[in-house]
C-alpha cells in the first residue's frame, strides 16, 4: 500500500502536469485531453485504497491555508507602505508571467474596452480607458514579489483604486472585490487591501502605456500583494460578501497572498 | 568510569522527548517542502531532486511550507520556554568553551569520546545544539522577512532587504540540513541515545555521546 503522503504527492504532481500540458494545448484539443485525463483519474482512485487518507491531508492542508488567510487579514496594516525604489532600479526587460507562455497573450482592443463594474457599488456604469484616463493618477516604482520566489523592481501608473472605488460608490464594508480578465484569468482581494493607498488600477507601465505582455489595458497593481493577485487584461470587477476565489488560488494558492 | 549496568538513569524529561519529535517532524516537512518551492525559481544553477521533495508541485509544497512552520514555531517556543524556566537550558548547555570544543573535537574525531554520563553533553554537542537552536531561529526569521516585506518590513531591510534575506534563508536550511546529517549519523554510531530520546532513559554509565 502506498503511503498517503506518496499518494498526494502522485495525485498533485497529476493535477500539475495536466495544468502544465494543457497550457500548451488550444481549446478544442484542451477540453479532449482535461475529459481524458480526469477519466484516467477516476480509474486512478477506483483501485487506490488510501484515497480517504489523502482527501484528509488534503483538508487539513486547506483548512490551515484558510486560517493563514486570516492571519494575513489581522496583521496586514492598512497604512503600512511597500517600499519604493529609484526608477534606475527597475528591471528590464522586466519578466513575463502568466499561466500561459509569451505567445499566447491576448490583445484587447482598447477603443472598444469597457470595464464592467457590479456588485455592492452604487454607480454600476461602465468605464473606457479614455474615461479612467481622465481621472487623478499616481505612479510608483515599487517590487513585484512572485509566488515562485523571484522578485523584480517595476513602476506602474494609474488610477488610485481607492480613489475609483469611491467614484463608483463601493461598499467599503463589503468584504471582497473579484476580478474577471480577458485571458480567463480571475482573481479577487480582500477590501483592506483594495483601499490600500499603493493599490493602483494602472494604465502604465514604467510611464510608457501598458503593454500587452504586462496587461493591457487594465490590471491592477498592489504591491502588498503576490503577482498571482494582480490580474491583467481586467475585463470586469464586482464588490461581494462572498469569496470569489481564484485561478491559482482554487487550485491551491493561498488565497490571501499577502506581502 | 562506575559503570553499574542495572543501574538506569533518567536522561531526558518528557517535554523534551515530545519537542524533538515535534521539531524534527517540522524540519523534515518545512525542508523538503522548501525545497519544492525552491525548484520554482532556482537561486543557484541546480534543483532538487523531485524524489525528495514534498508537495508535488508549487501550490501544494507552500501549504506544506505554511503549515508546518506552525508546528516548527510553537514547538520551538515551548521548548524554550520549558527549557529556560526550568534552568536546563543553562545547565545543559553552558558554558561552551572554546578549548573544550576543540578538546573534545580531536577526541571525537579519532573516536575516543567517550562519556560515563550519559545525562552530560560534550562541548561539541553543546555547540552543536546550541547553534542549531540559532540557525532555526535565523530561519524562522528570514522565512517572515521573505514572507512579508511590507508587514514586517522592518525584519526585511536588517536582514539586507528581501532578494538578501531569500539567501539568508537557504543558507541557514543548509546548514540545518548539515546539522541533521552529522547528527543521524552520530546517532547511528551511539546507537543507545537513540533509545534515550525516546523513552528518556539510558543505562548510566554505557551511553556515549551522540
Ligand atoms: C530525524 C532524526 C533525528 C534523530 C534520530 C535524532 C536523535 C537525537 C538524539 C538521540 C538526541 C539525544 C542526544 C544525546 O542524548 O546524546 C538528540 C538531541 C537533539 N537533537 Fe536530534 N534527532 C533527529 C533530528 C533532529 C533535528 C531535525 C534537529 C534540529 C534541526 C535535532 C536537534 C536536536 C537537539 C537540539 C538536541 C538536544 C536537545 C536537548 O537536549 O534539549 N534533531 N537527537
Amino acid at each position: 500500500m502506498k503511503s498517503p503522503f506518496a499518494k498526494k504527492v502522485t495525485a498533485q504532481a497529476d493535477r500539475h502536469l495536466i495544468n502544465e500540458v494543457a497550457k500548451r494545448l488550444d481549446a478544442p484539443a484542451r477540453r479532449q485531453f482535461m475529459k481524458y485525463s480526469m477519466s484516467l483519474g477516476s480509474l486512478a482512485m477506483l483501485t487506490g485504497c488510501d484515497t480517504s487518507s489523502d482527501e484528509a491531508l488534503d483538508k487539513m492542508l486547506t483548512g490551515i491555508s484558510r486560517f493563514n488567510d486570516r492571519v494575513q487579514w489581522a496583521i496586514f496594516n492598512p497604512d503600512r507602505l511597500a517600499p519604493t525604489y529609484p526608477d534606475s532600479m527597475i528591471k528590464v526587460p522586466f519578466p513575463f508571467n502568466a499561466y500561459y507562455d509569451v505567445d499566447q497573450v491576448r490583445e484587447v482592443d482598447g477603443s472598444t474596452w469597457k470595464l464592467e463594474v457590479s456588485g455592492l457599488v452604487a454607480d454600476k456604469r461602465s468605464w473606457t480607458l479614455a474615461e479612467l484616463a481622465a481621472l487623478p493618477q499616481m505612479a510608483q516604482t515599487t517590487r513585484h514579489i512572485c509566488v515562485e520566489g523571484w522578485s523584480a523592481i517595476g513602476r506602474w501608473g494609474g488610477v488610485p483604486f481607492r480613489t475609483f472605488l469611491e467614484k463608483i460608490g463601493a461598499d467599503k464594508t463589503a468584504r471582497y472585490i473579484g476580478f474577471k480578465c480577458a485571458d480567463d484569468y480571475f482573481t479577487s482581494i480582500d477590501m483592506p487591501t483594495a483601499l490600500h493607498p499603493q493599490t493602483i488600477m494602472a494604465l502604465t507601465f514604467a510611464d510608457h502605456t501598458l503593454p500587452a505582455d504586462f496587461g493591457y489595458p487594465m490590471k491592477i497593481r498592489m504591491p502588498t500583494k503576490l503577482g498571482y493577485k494582480n490580474p491583467k487584461h481586467v475585463m470586469s470587477m464586482f464588490v461581494t460578501n462572498t469569496n470569489p476565489g481564484g485561478y491559482w488560488e482554487d487550485q491551491g494558492y493561498n488565497w490571501f497572498g499577502g506581502s | 568510569m562506575s559503570a553499574d549496568k542495572t543501574t538506569w538513569v533518567k536522561v531526558h524529561p518528557a517535554m523534551v522527548r515530545i519537542c524533538h519529535w515535534g521539531n524534527a517532524i517540522a524540519i523534515i516537512l518545512m525542508v523538503m517542502s522548501g525545497w519544492q518551492i525552491y525548484n520554482a525559481s532556482p537561486l543557484f544553477p541546480f534543483r532538487f531532486p523531485k524524489a525528495i521533495t514534498l508537495g508535488g508541485w508549487l501550490g501544494g509544497a507552500i501549504q506544506w511550507h505554511f503549515a508546518a512552520m506552525w508546528l516548527l514555531v510553537a514547538n520551538g517556543l515551548l521548548y524554550l520556554v520549558y527549557n529556560i524556566a526550568s534552568g536546563r537550558l543553562r545547565m545543559k548547555f553552558w558554558p561552551i568553551r572554546p578549548g573544550e570544543v576543540l578538546h573534545d573535537l580531536g577526541q571525537a574525531l579519532r573516536g575516543r569520546l567517550a562519556h560515563a554520563d550519559p545525562t552530560h553533553y560534550n562541548a561539541v554537542q553543546k555547540l552543536a545544539y546550541v547553534g542549531v537552536m540559532l540557525l532555526i531561529a535565523g530561519v524562522v526569521v528570514s522565512g517572515l522577512a521573505i514572507w512579508k516585506p511590507v508587514q514586517f518590513g522592518v525584519i526585511t531591510e536588517l536582514l539586507g532587504g528581501y532578494e538578501f534575506a531569500r539567501r539568508v534563508h537557504f543558507f541557514c536550511m543548509a546548514l540545518i540540513v548539515f546539522f541533521v546529517a552529522v547528527h543521524v549519523v552520530m546517532v547511528a554510531l551511539v546507537p543507545k541515545t537513540f533509545i534515550a530520546i525516546i523513552t528518556g532513559r539510558a543505562k548510566a554509565g554505557v551511553v556515549e555521546a551522540a
